[in-house]
């Protein structure tokens, strides 16, 4: 029990300095500045879990957009026809509604996760058994092959989308999330079994010649992104829009968040986070470049990749003065 | 320690191995020579479980059956394989790639066995903080038998260890490989260097396309006239 406060305090700490945090944002930020912060959260979640599977692991994969898409229109399901009637029916007040919708929102998420995972269980399995491009062309395929369905699933709303009812997924809901996911991911590649992931990334061959189940990790790696990928589409679902449509899940969203990926650092959490932060921000801080937005986003993207090739962090961290590290991938300068 | 029987390979039309059989037997050291081409890192591939063999049997260690094993199981059973292009994490230091060797041990004598690793290539233990990217191809070398020797194989699989190296080099990875097998690990070794492998082979079989040509004691074979022009260079 010790032990686990002593491992867990900081987390525990930073879970309520998050639930502080969302409880006054919501009162006293711009609703502007809120719905981007709650974006910044989701693309955190989305991009740290997309590195587990691209920079950490190494299977280069460009189909997060429909595991995210699967979480989003499972727990919209949820909610449509059963979370949003029930918390309907109770007509509760004041903070115990709180408490229940966040609960709520808890359920929500984690079957959205869950049901990511299963479509990445079953997207996984064959699909990792191809390398490099083969793998990044099949995972696109059935990104698209997930959105499509949903667009022709005219009980989700088609083409058209999906109003979804309250629960709400607020800035403390997102950003407890996030925090649990990163930490998650952080624990388990700094573990010593976690040292598997960048040996598969390095040398797959070798990997299995030393004894890692090249194949296990693999699809470990691409199930746990994919659940991450479907608690994130879940709070996107029941973000304030309470809208989705499957035309928000297609290729240019999976390649949006390799580009996030890319630019923080493969294999960089710190990257993923500071890279994801930057990329929501960016285009709303240009907004000023009007219709020359785009070009002033992907001109900086450019820039970036020029002058810093391995990515912001490269695979380096930003490490916390109380992280105790057993193990430090060194690169190669 | 490995017996292999009547072993036949198909990639699609191509039959690369037609009936292949070899026994490498405990403790000692059996050499498979064979131009470009021949099936020898085929055979590899198939009792490294990285292709399924068409027929035959391939036995480990007297029960163990061979052929449906996924590589990662091979290493918990005692077999270790130093591929081909020697295949080390060249982003981890010398020392990180030996831990990683030793990935599937939880015992308390790790670290004797680098000290062991260290006293085979003492180069090693100079450079074991250095990354192994910056190490000549004869240190990689090295380093990729050593990592292999760190899961504490009881049959040691080498493919071409003295592929790419300088004359002086393949002299000093052969010494070792006599050390190892010294220490009572078996060792299979796939050369194209006939004249090194079969000195240091207690049993040398001769692979032509597909086909088990000659076979028997490392000497033996280098007194055959096959062999000797063929693969000895002399007249």
């Amino acid at each position: 029990m010790k032990v686990f406060w002593q491992n867990n305090m900081a987390l525990l700490v930073v879970l309520l300095v998050v639930a502080a945090a969302g409880f006054g944002f919501q009162r006293h930020l711009d609703p502007y500045y809120y719905k981007i912060l709650v974006d910044v959260g989701i693309a955190i979640i989305l991009v740290v879990s997309l590195n587990l599977i691209n920079g950490i692991t190494g299977q280069f994969s460009l189909g997060h957009a429909g595991f995210m898409a699967v979480g989003a229109y499972a727990s919209a399901a949820l909610s449509v026809l059963a979370a949003g009637p029930w918390l309907n029916g109770l007509a509760l007040g004041g903070a115990q509604k709180m408490v229940v919708e966040f609960v709520a929102l808890g359920v929500i998420v984690i079957v959205g996760g869950v049901a990511a995972a299963l479509a990445g269980f079953v997207v996984g399995m064959p699909a990792l058994r191809l390398r490099g491009d083969y793998l990044a062309i099949a995972t696109l395929g059935f990104g698209e092959i997930i959105r499509i369905v949903f667009q022709n699933t005219e009980q989700l709303g088609g083409a058209r989308g999906i109003s979804i009812p309250p629960p709400r997924s607020d800035f403390t809901g997102v950003y407890v999330c996030a925090v649990l996911c990163v930490a998650f991911i952080w624990r388990l590649v700094h573990s010593v079994k976690g040292k598997s992931f960048f040996a598969i990334r390095e040398d797959e061959f070798a990997a299995a010649t030393v004894g890692i189940d090249t194949t296990k990790y693999k699809v470990i790696a691409f199930v746990l992104g994919s659940f991450f990928a479907g608690v994130a589409g879940a709070l996107f679902a029941h973000s304030a829009t309470g809208y989705i449509t499957p035309a928000q899940f297609d290729a240019v969203k999976s390649i949006e968040l390799v580009v996030m990926v890319v630019l923080g650092g493969l294999g960089s959490i710190s990257g993923s986070i500071i890279a994801a932060a930057a990329l929501t921000l960016l285009p709303e801080i240009l907004r000023g470049f009007a219709e020359y937005r785009l070009v002033v986003y992907s001109l900086l993207l450019v820039l970036v990749m020029l002058t810093r090739p391995q990515g912001l962090m490269g695979m380096k961290e930003i490490k916390l003065p109380w992280h105790r590290q057993p193990y430090q991938h060194k690169p190669v300068a | 320690m490995l017996e292999i029987e009547n072993l036949h390979v198909r990639y699609g039309a191509i039959h690369a191995l037609r009936g292949v059989s070899l026994e490498v037997r405990s403790g000692e050291i059996a050499a498979l020579i064979g131009a470009n081409g021949a099936g020898k890192s085929t055979l590899l591939k198939a009792v490294s479980g990285l292709i399924r063999p068409s027929e035959g049997r391939m036995r480990f260690a007297g029960t163990q059956e061979l052929g449906r094993l996924a590589s990662c199981e091979l290493v918990r059973q005692g077999i270790s394989m130093v591929p081909e292009g020697r295949a080390i994490f060249s982003n981890l230091t010398v020392i990180e790639n030996l831990e990683v060797g030793a990935y599937l041990r939880r015992d308390s004598e790790v670290k004797k066995d680098r000290e062991w690793i260290w006293e085979l290539f003492p180069r090693l233990r100079d450079r074991q903080r250095q990354s192994a990217a910056t190490l000549s191809g004869g240190e990689q070398q090295m380093l990729a038998i050593g990592r292999a020797l760190m899961s504490r194989p009881r049959l040691l699989l080498l493919d071409e260890p003295s592929l790419g190296l300088a004359p002086l080099m393949v002299q000093t990875i052969f010494r070792t490989i006599r050390q190892i097998n010294g220490k009572g690990a078996s060792i299979l070794l796939v050369e194209q260097n006939a004249h090194m492998a079969l000195q240091v082979a207690h049993r040398g079989y001769v692979l032509q396309t597909g086909e088990m040509v000659l076979s028997g004691t490392g000497p033996e074979l280098m007194e055959t006239e096959q062999v000797k022009r063929f693969y000895l260079g002399e007249a």
